[in-house]
């Protein structure tokens, strides 16, 4: 059976660049405002689930040609990863540092070690929620 | 630095297996893995002058300040021993491997177990703190149990992996608590320390108590009697394995301990008439057991029982030293702990060469069974060579290294007789006796080991493959290590100065160093002479008329051994906890969601009404507006609804309602953090419902009892007034000190001004580091559910 669905591709095109847009900046907005690595992660994950809902898994895959389970798995390893980097500058498990930078373009900005913490969130977020849904919807 | 390497190294490399195997399909990985033992090795020798000079080594990183827990290493003449031996013994077993094992197995991931058990044995022997000590000690009984159940499509590996493990663990965690309780006693974790405020340590009630604990984790690492019963099912594992952990390191992890604590419990009369009875039946009990065995490796494997019995005795003999404090009288119990030593490495050669040369029998006939071999000598040459040499060495014949630390654990035992405390005078002649009769079942199975596979008639028809000469390669270790037989025998003294002399000051650190050992003789005339001579003679008989006395292990019912107890408790324990759990897990979700709910009323509920907690003081309680209302009503609406509701996409559509509004709830609440989490996690679910949907059969009208429905609806009614109240209470609550204060001053502390983030990124980061791991692990469980179910009917191991 063939579903027309036409106005739902068309929605989708340019409501996934939205939410897209929207879960990166939740994403970078975390520390200071609402946002941060869980839920970028599940907007994000959210909108890929909206793109394999709306074509097929192949078509998705070809433009995204990522394995969800490694996503998640470099997103523990990132998150993990931050914690055991800070016994090596000899303070405690998990310690973060910030500092601000004077960035070209973007001028003076705020940049904490907790953003790789939070990357390493959103990455298993994105990885574990996609992997489900995926492994859910491919079951015969 | 060298300390921490030791460590380290074993352990990234590991690590780095399963990245790299791929690239080792041609060549065998072992190559490249017996690069880490051997360079531990060699720098490990270089310490070994300065360690003879007196010097030790340690070093601290902190690792867990506030619970008083660093990584302290420390490097003495004790380690240096078992570190030699892990590394020397390792190096020697990993060479051997790459000819035992094809790279048809999974070569990658026996290699990983074996680094991680290096790994972790270099950490139990450096470790100076308890608690990093039994992580490491855990960590090898993890590592042995993937090494032993490498085969893991044979019931028996699995058996003999599980055996071992839960005997080990368990000593393990007794353990543990000897080694809290030792802090509740003394107030440090670092043995150092406790070395040196012995004389606090002794006088506390809790003294006796926590050295039984830790001897529980001593003894049933090193296999002691009655514990020694997972030694002999641990054969499963791959050969050589068996020679690394069952001869040369795991079971002496037990032994290290025991040394390594002599000092702190060493002058009490129950450490002395523990460790040396313990030790002594052991030995009895596993030579007299070995004598019986028709599979060599099982024969290996009693007979390193009763070695590690031997060596255990030993060490509570010379505990009587630390009672009598430094004299010229006591230095004589000194020698008991140095031949104990002395054995240690001997042990660790001979018995290394033997498991190898069992193996290599294994490897090239097809068999082990004793009674379906013979006549090898002629076709197999230098594994006979081997053989020989291992055997006779362990028998305690010249001129091997067994001999020499055989009679002096002869004359430990005749030199106890003069002690006169711990009421020696009337016990202790059961040292010298049993020690000798051990000694002539010893020599039995060694003749047996000799004579049933090398001497009388071939049979071939019997072996599995038409037998000949092992490769080269897998003779070099064998023959490595019993030129190490000959070579300590005729040359006892070097390892005495520069090895032995430095660990008997680790273990005596109030006696002086130069008189704690005595140059070792090869030949002088004494008790211990005759009884070697005495053993030899019994010995040979005993061989000669072994099947007539044969049938008096039959005279023991198999039903009262200590294995079919163990067996007994295990399977009790299963059926029990079966039967158990099929009362509670019955598969019924609701059954489940009430015990969550009934424990939740009950321990909460429970907790308030006891402390009086509960309080309902509306006035103080901010106004409530109309939208508010009008959300609740809303809320009430729809989970009065879910109640009548027919189809299965109205339920879902109403829970929807709740979970958004709910959501509004946190957005009116100026929660932004939690409305947007909500508001997605509520939008990804029901998408995900939506995607089950269709498989799911159509709703069913449940029939249920009056009575159920009745207790179903007061479950409710209870949590959600038991929600109710204490989110009414909460506010007025005064038994802690509220911990929001803490989170304040976010932007100073942690550079954000969300403070929920805050929280989440930097306060509590811990929390969400393992939510995450959580978080992961579930989605690779769900994804193997339902991607990797077993088809019907099918099944990959053999039961």
């Amino acid at each position: 059976m063939k579903i027309n669905d036409v106005i739902l591709r068309t929605v989708v095109k340019m409501v996934v660049f939205i939410i897209l847009t929207l879960g990166v900046y939740l994403f970078f907005a975390g520390h200071n405002a609402p946002g941060g690595g869980f839920i970028g992660g599940l907007v994000l994950g959210s909108a890929i689930v909206l793109l394999y809902l709306t074509y097929d898994i192949e078509t998705v895959h070809n433009g995204m040609p990522f394995d969800f389970k490694k996503v998640a798995a470099l997103g523990v390893l990132l998150a993990t990863g931050t914690a055991i980097a800070s016994i090596f500058f000899n303070v405690p498990f998990l310690t973060q540092a910030d500092r601000y930078f004077d960035l070209p373009l973007l001028g003076e900005t705020h940049l904490s070690t907790v953003m790789i913490f939070e990357a390493g969130v959103a990455l298993t977020v994105i990885g574990t929620l996609v992997t489900i849904i995926l492994s859910i919807s491919e079951d015969e | 630095m060298i300390v921490e390497l030791a460590i380290l190294l074993p352990f990234i490399m590991a690590a780095a297996i399963p990245f790299i195997y791929r690239r080792f399909n041609k060549v065998h990985i072992g190559w490249l893995v017996l690069a880490v033992p051997v360079i531990l090795f060699s720098i490990l020798t270089t310490y070994i002058p300065r360690i003879a000079n007196g010097e030790t080594f340690t070093k601290t990183y902190e690792w867990i300040p506030s619970f008083n827990i660093s990584f302290t290493t420390y490097l003495d003449g004790l380690s240096m021993i078992f570190s030699l031996l892990i590394t020397g013994v390792g190096s020697l077993v990993i060479l051997y491997s790459i000819f035992y094992l094809s790279t048809k197995e999974s070569l990658h991931h026996f290699y990983c177990y074996l680094l991680l058990f290096m790994g972790a044995m270099l950490g139990v022997v450096f470790s100076d703190h308890l608690m990093v000590l039994y992580a490491f000690w855990e960590l090898t009984s993890v590592s042995s149990f993937l090494l032993i159940a490498f085969w893991h499509h044979r019931k028996a590996s699995r058996a003999g992996a599980r055996k071992a493990m839960t005997i080990t663990v368990t000593g393990g965690v007794a353990m543990l608590a000897g080694f809290l309780t030792l802090y509740t006693i003394a107030g440090t974790f670092s043995i150092r320390e406790l070395i040196a405020n012995v004389s606090i340590i002794q006088e506390h009630a809790l003294f006796i108590p926590a050295m039984l604990l830790v001897l529980l984790g001593a003894f049933t690492k090193s296999a002691q009697f009655p514990f020694h019963i997972w030694l002999p099912d641990a054969m499963e594992a791959p050969t050589p394995v068996s020679a690394y952990l069952h001869s040369a390191t795991m079971v002496k992890a037990g032994i290290y301990l025991v040394a390594r604590m002599s000092p702190v419990f060493g002058g009490h009369e129950v450490w002395f008439w523990t460790v040396a009875g313990v030790g002594i039946v052991t030995l009895f009990w596993g030579s007299f057991n070995a004598v019986r065995q028709f599979d060599l490796k099982a024969l290996l494997a009693y007979s390193t029982v009763s070695q590690l019995g031997l060596i255990m005795s030993l060490f509570g003999l010379g505990s009587a030293a630390h009672a009598l404090g430094y004299s010229s009288e006591s230095l004589i119990y000194t020698q008991a702990t140095f031949a104990a030593l002395f054995h240690l490495i001997n042990h660790s050669t001979f018995k290394g060469a033997l498991f190898m040369m069992v193996g290599i029998v294994d490897h090239e006939v097809g068999t082990r069974d004793i009674r379906r071999l013979g006549g090898l000598m002629a076709l197999m040459p230098f594994t006979f060579t081997i053989a020989v040499i291992g055997s006779m060495s362990m028998a305690g014949l010249p001129p091997f290294n067994g001999f020499l630390s055989k009679e002096m654990f002869f004359k430990a035992t005749v030199d106890i007789l003069q002690l006169n405390i711990f009421s020696v005078e009337s016990f202790g002649f059961i040292f010298p006796v049993v020690a000798w009769t051990a000694s002539v079942f010893t020599f039995v199975y060694c003749v047996i080991i000799i004579g049933r596979t090398f001497f009388g008639k071939l049979q071939p028809d019997r072996l599995e493959k038409p037998p000949h000469e092992a490769p080269i390669g897998m003779l070099i270790s064998p023959f490595v290590l019993v030129a190490f037989v000959i070579g300590i025998f005729f040359f006892p003294n070097i390892l005495r100065r520069n090895i032995l002399a430095p660990a008997m000051q680790s273990i005596y650190p109030s006696f002086p160093a130069e008189e704690l050992t005595v140059p070792i003789e090869h030949f002088h005339i004494g008790t211990e002479l005759f009884m070697t001579i005495g053993v030899i003679i019994i010995g040979i008989l005993l061989y000669r008329s072994l099947p007539k006395w044969r049938a008096i292990y039959q005279l023991f019912s198999q039903k009262y051994t200590l294995n079919a107890y163990y067996e007994r408790i295990i399977g009790f324990a299963e059926s029990k906890s079966g039967w158990f759990t099929r009362i509670y897990m019955n598969g019924n979700l609701t059954y489940y969601f009430a015990y969550i709910y009934i424990i939740f009323v009950t321990i909460v509920a429970g907790y308030f009404v006891l402390s009086d907690a509960f309080t309902w003081s509306p006035s103080q309680d901010s106004p409530v507006e109309y939208y508010e209302m009008i959300l609740l009503l809303i809320m009430v609406f729809a989970a009065v609804a879910l109640l009548f509701a027919k189809g299965r996409i109205t339920t879902v559509l109403l829970n929807g309602v709740l979970g958004y509004s709910v959501a509004f709830f946190f957005v009116v609440f100026r929660a932004p953090d939690l409305a947007l989490t909500q508001l997605v996690v509520e939008s990804v679910t029901t998408a995900l419902f939506l995607l089950c949907f269709k498989f799911l059969p159509d709703l069913t009208k449940e029939k249920v009892s009056r009575a159920v429905k009745f207790s179903k609806a007061t479950i409710s009614i209870f949590v959600g007034a038991t929600v109710t109240l204490v989110g009414l209470s909460v506010l007025h609550y005064e038994k802690f000190e509220p911990i929001s204060a803490y989170f304040e001053d976010s932007y100073n502390l942690a550079g954000g001004k969300n403070i929920v983030n805050t929280i989440l990124g930097d306060f509590r980061a811990f929390d969400t580091m393992l939510e995450v791991v959580v978080l992961f692990i579930a989605g690779l469980g769900i994804y193997t559910l339902i991607k990797l179910k077993a088809k019907k009917g099918e099944t990959d191991v053999e039961n």
